[in-house]
């Protein structure tokens, strides 16, 4: 009893202290849009008054009405549904921008001469649309619906975990305006100014202790590879953003910030930073999505537990080295270079470590790739894995990147990486999720196969047009003719582009359009009755698999 | 013989079930690397070459240098020369860590859908640039970069250069007192060659390019600014002078 009244002071506290904060945050926007001197300060003022005020006002009407939440008892699916409807937007979103900057380069006239619709801008808004908006909700869903299934507990907190995805989808908001507006600190993958940059430390911080109290709490003695993975990535990411976001701002009214370091320091540390973006959000975050929906979805255990923790422990130790083959040949000591050369060519180890234990998983299942377009999805998305980390190695060899870097191979190779891997086992996980989460059976498997083979023929056509834009312009770039002189001018090796930038856009196009199936065939499935738990079967149900 | 030494190690089912020494162990395995990596690069002597000649940003080439950053131009140009023959031959001497020291944060970019631009520093007239920014088809016909025809017509906000030469001094940029004081006016001086003011600022940024804006008749525009950077881009260095062998790593 005693507890139990310790449990309700507390919520209670808990209660009052967010609704303090709500309050706060809202004057905090008051202020900055009345006396903000500069009006993108004004303005992320306005979105904060917004925001904040909303977030007050409900936390308010729940504790006058003193509502339990619906789901109390079971795990808390509620936040993982708004996870879920953020991926699918900001995903749809992502790559519309980035396929019209792809048009762009293939048609200079698009950028419309104006401010806020020129590459520069809206790249940085591709960016981080597909990688933190798409990526980062897609993990942030998934990570949640995860440990509460393998750790058998609830989340931690009941505003906690739905502070961490509506204030991580605020700070894309702020960051993605604020690009549009001219607010950039030039870091790639990194370019979210001062302001935004601490709102996201906070939310990150509690994602961190929601995900680690859940992970305590847990009813499962050993805590399940997946989360090593998901754990993995938050704390990476938080030290990553830490180091490489040491600035000092103009004044406190201004969205300009000078970086503590500069020339050869930053550049170092921006592609530590760089780099392990890719490591622990692209590749440590969607492995453990891997881990989790492989093997549920081909109801195969995992391959080799042994192999999962060679591979975790090789891959995050030798991941973090990787950053200086993004600075070959540059003014960077040699030192650093040849390290992280050799580094990246061992990483070749354990990350085809993790696309082995992922790909035969498939053991004894593998004729489910011909009925489960889903699985086929996943399996697909870890083939795309295997290749582009071998790819990777293999371009961090100095005399490799002397050709390749600053060409479209490093965009194909992102890509492939990015469209195939990141996006794949995305898309195989949310067709997983939705039903899960939402108590509804998948509209159509038809639907899925049709977005399976758009997007996979776009990918095809996308990275098989930048191998060859790339390594075509690298060779141009460095032809000599007979007298020693260079053969071609930079302009015309960018109109030897022209062709490919035109395949590579249509490329994009296609990969668009097969999202744009998933929208439809998600909306469809979250307009049909809801059905039991019991009913709904994790894979393709065998009837409609016969009928394919 | 093998199996018996991994017996000997502590069991990871130690690390499986306790979540705080799970995450105290990827913080120390991840820090590793970053650590090798990034701390030698702040007390080895040999990581900047010393060579004459670089100065910080005038407040004009700073306000422009902003420009550069806002638009988003680090995407489609690098400012990184490597020492290999074509790009040596193509756009001049190699770059030194020592030429982008005062930039925070560092242009080197990681893509050239456009030239490298770590050289372009008096390679091309003014008017040059006026042109090509407004409209790049109307000089380069086959170019695929953005016009930015906005630069010229928008004037140049720069009411809050002395706080930005402050925020730089405070991360290492030696900006003097005097500099700060004088933001302001050494910003228009650099645009009104027969001013006062522009001897004072050429004492106090040695070399800077003062070219006639015809300021009587119009206000300083964002373009002025980004040409006054872009003109200053890797002329610095006299090459004729430097000794690499003396900075060699």
């Amino acid at each position: 009893m005693a507890s139990m009244l310790e449990r309700e002071e507390w919520k209670a506290f808990s209660d009052f202290s967010a609704l303090a904060a709500a309050g706060l945050l809202t004057l905090l926007g008051l202020v900055l849009a009345v006396a903000g001197k500069d009006a993108v300060i004004a303005f992320h003022g306005c979105i904060l008054l917004g925001a904040a005020g909303l977030a007050f006002l409900y936390i308010l009407t729940q504790l006058i009405e003193k509502k339990e939440p619906r789901d109390k008892g079971g795990y808390a699916d509620g936040v993982i549904r708004a996870g879920v409807i953020a991926t699918v937007f900001w995903g749809v979103a992502g790559f519309l921008v980035g396929d019209f900057i792809a048009w762009q380069l293939a048609y200079p006239v698009l950028n419309l001469d104006l401010p806020w619709t020129s590459f520069g801008r809206l790249r940085p808004l591709h960016t981080s649309a597909v990688i933190f908006a798409f990526g980062g909700n897609v993990l942030l869903a998934t990570s949640l619906y995860v440990v509460q299934r393998t750790c058998r507990a609830r989340l931690a907190g009941d505003l906690a975990p739905w502070f961490v995805v509506l204030g991580y989808n605020f700070f894309i908001v702020i960051a993605g305006t604020g690009y549009l507006l001219g607010v950039t600190r030039s870091h790639e993958y990194a370019e979210p100014e001062w302001y935004a940059i601490l709102w996201l430390v906070v939310v990150w911080v509690t994602y961190f202790l929601v995900y680690l109290v859940t992970v305590a709490r847990r009813k499962e003695p050993h805590i399940y590879v997946a989360n090593w993975f998901y754990l993995a990535f938050i704390v990476t990411i938080a030290v990553l953003v830490l180091g490489n976001n040491t600035e000092i701002p103009v004044s406190l009214f201004s969205p300009k910030s000078y970086p503590v370091w500069s020339g050869v320091q930053d550049a170092m540390i921006q592609w530590w930073y760089g780099h392990n973006a890719v490591g622990f959000f692209l590749t440590a975050g969607f492995l453990a999505i891997m881990y989790y929906f492989v093997p549920k979805r081909a109801e195969r255990p995992i391959y080799s537990y042994r192999l999962s923790i060679v591979h975790f422990w090789a891959l995050i130790f030798l991941y973090i080295w990787a950053g200086p083959h993004h600075l070959h040949y540059t003014a960077l000591p040699d030192w650093a270079q040849t390290l992280g050369a050799t580094f990246s060519i061992m990483l070749w180890m354990p990350s085809w470590g993790g696309m082995i234990n992922g790909l035969m998983t498939l053991s004894g299942a593998w004729d489910k790739l011909r009925t489960d377009p889903v699985l086929r999805m996943l399996v697909v998305s870890v083939a795309l894995y295997g290749m582009a980390t071998f790819e990777g190695p293999l371009m961090s060899i100095k005399s490799v990147n002397s050709l390749s870097h600053y060409t479209d191979w490093g965009i194909g190779h992102v890509h492939s990486g990015s469209l195939g891997w990141v996006a794949f086992v995305s898309f195989g996980a949310l067709y997983c999720l939705i039903p899960w989460v939402f108590q509804r059976k998948l509209y159509s498997l038809k639907l899925v196969e049709w977005h399976f083979w758009l997007a996979s023929i776009g990918i095809v056509f996308y990275i098989s047009a930048m191998w060859v834009a790339g390594i075509m312009q690298g060779l141009m770039w460095r032809a000599y003719t007979d007298q020693g002189f260079l053969e071609y001018s930079f302009v015309e090796t960018t109109q030897a582009m022209h062709p490919m930038y035109v395949i590579r856009a249509m490329g994009g196009a296609l990969f668009l359009i097969g999202a744009l199936v998933m929208i439809f065939n998600i909306y469809r499935t979250l307009s049909s009755a809801k059905v039991a738990t019991s009913e709904l079967s994790l894979v393709a149900a065998p009837k409609l698999a016969a009928a394919e | 013989m093998s199996l018996s030494f991994a017996k000997r190690l502590p069991s990871h089912r130690f690390l499986e079930t306790h979540s705080i020494w799970l995450v105290v162990g990827i913080i120390i395995v991840v820090a590793i690397g970053g650590i090798v990596e990034i701390v030698p690069l702040f007390y080895l002597k040999n990581t900047i070459e010393r060579v004459e000649g670089v100065r910080p940003y005038s407040p004009l080439e700073l306000a422009g240098f902003n420009i550069y950053v806002r638009e988003g131009c680090y995407l489609c140009h690098s400012q990184m020369v490597r020492p290999l023959r074509d790009e040596v031959e193509r756009y001049g001497h190699y770059s030194l860590a020592a030429e982008s020291m005062y930039d925070h944060p560092f242009q080197w970019g990681s893509k050239r859908n456009g030239p490298d631009l770590a050289r372009v520093g008096g390679k091309y007239s003014d008017d040059w640039h006026f042109d090509h920014l407004r409209d790049p088809r109307s000089v380069v016909p086959a170019s695929i970069m953005p016009g930015y025809p906005f630069l010229e017509t928008t004037p140049l906000d720069y009411r809050h250069i002395a706080e930005d030469l402050t925020a730089l001094s405070r991360v290492g940029v030696p900006y003097s007192q005097d500099m700060i004081d004088h933001a302001s006016d050494d910003l228009k001086a650099q645009g009104a060659p027969d001013s006062s003011g522009a001897e004072d600022l050429q004492k106090r940024y040695p070399k800077a390019i003062v070219r006639d804006l015809k300021l009587d008749k119009r206000e300083i525009s964002e373009a002025d600014a980004l040409v006054a950077y872009l003109q200053r881009l890797g002329a610095q260095v006299d090459f004729k002078l430097y000794d690499d062998k003396a900075n060699i790593r």
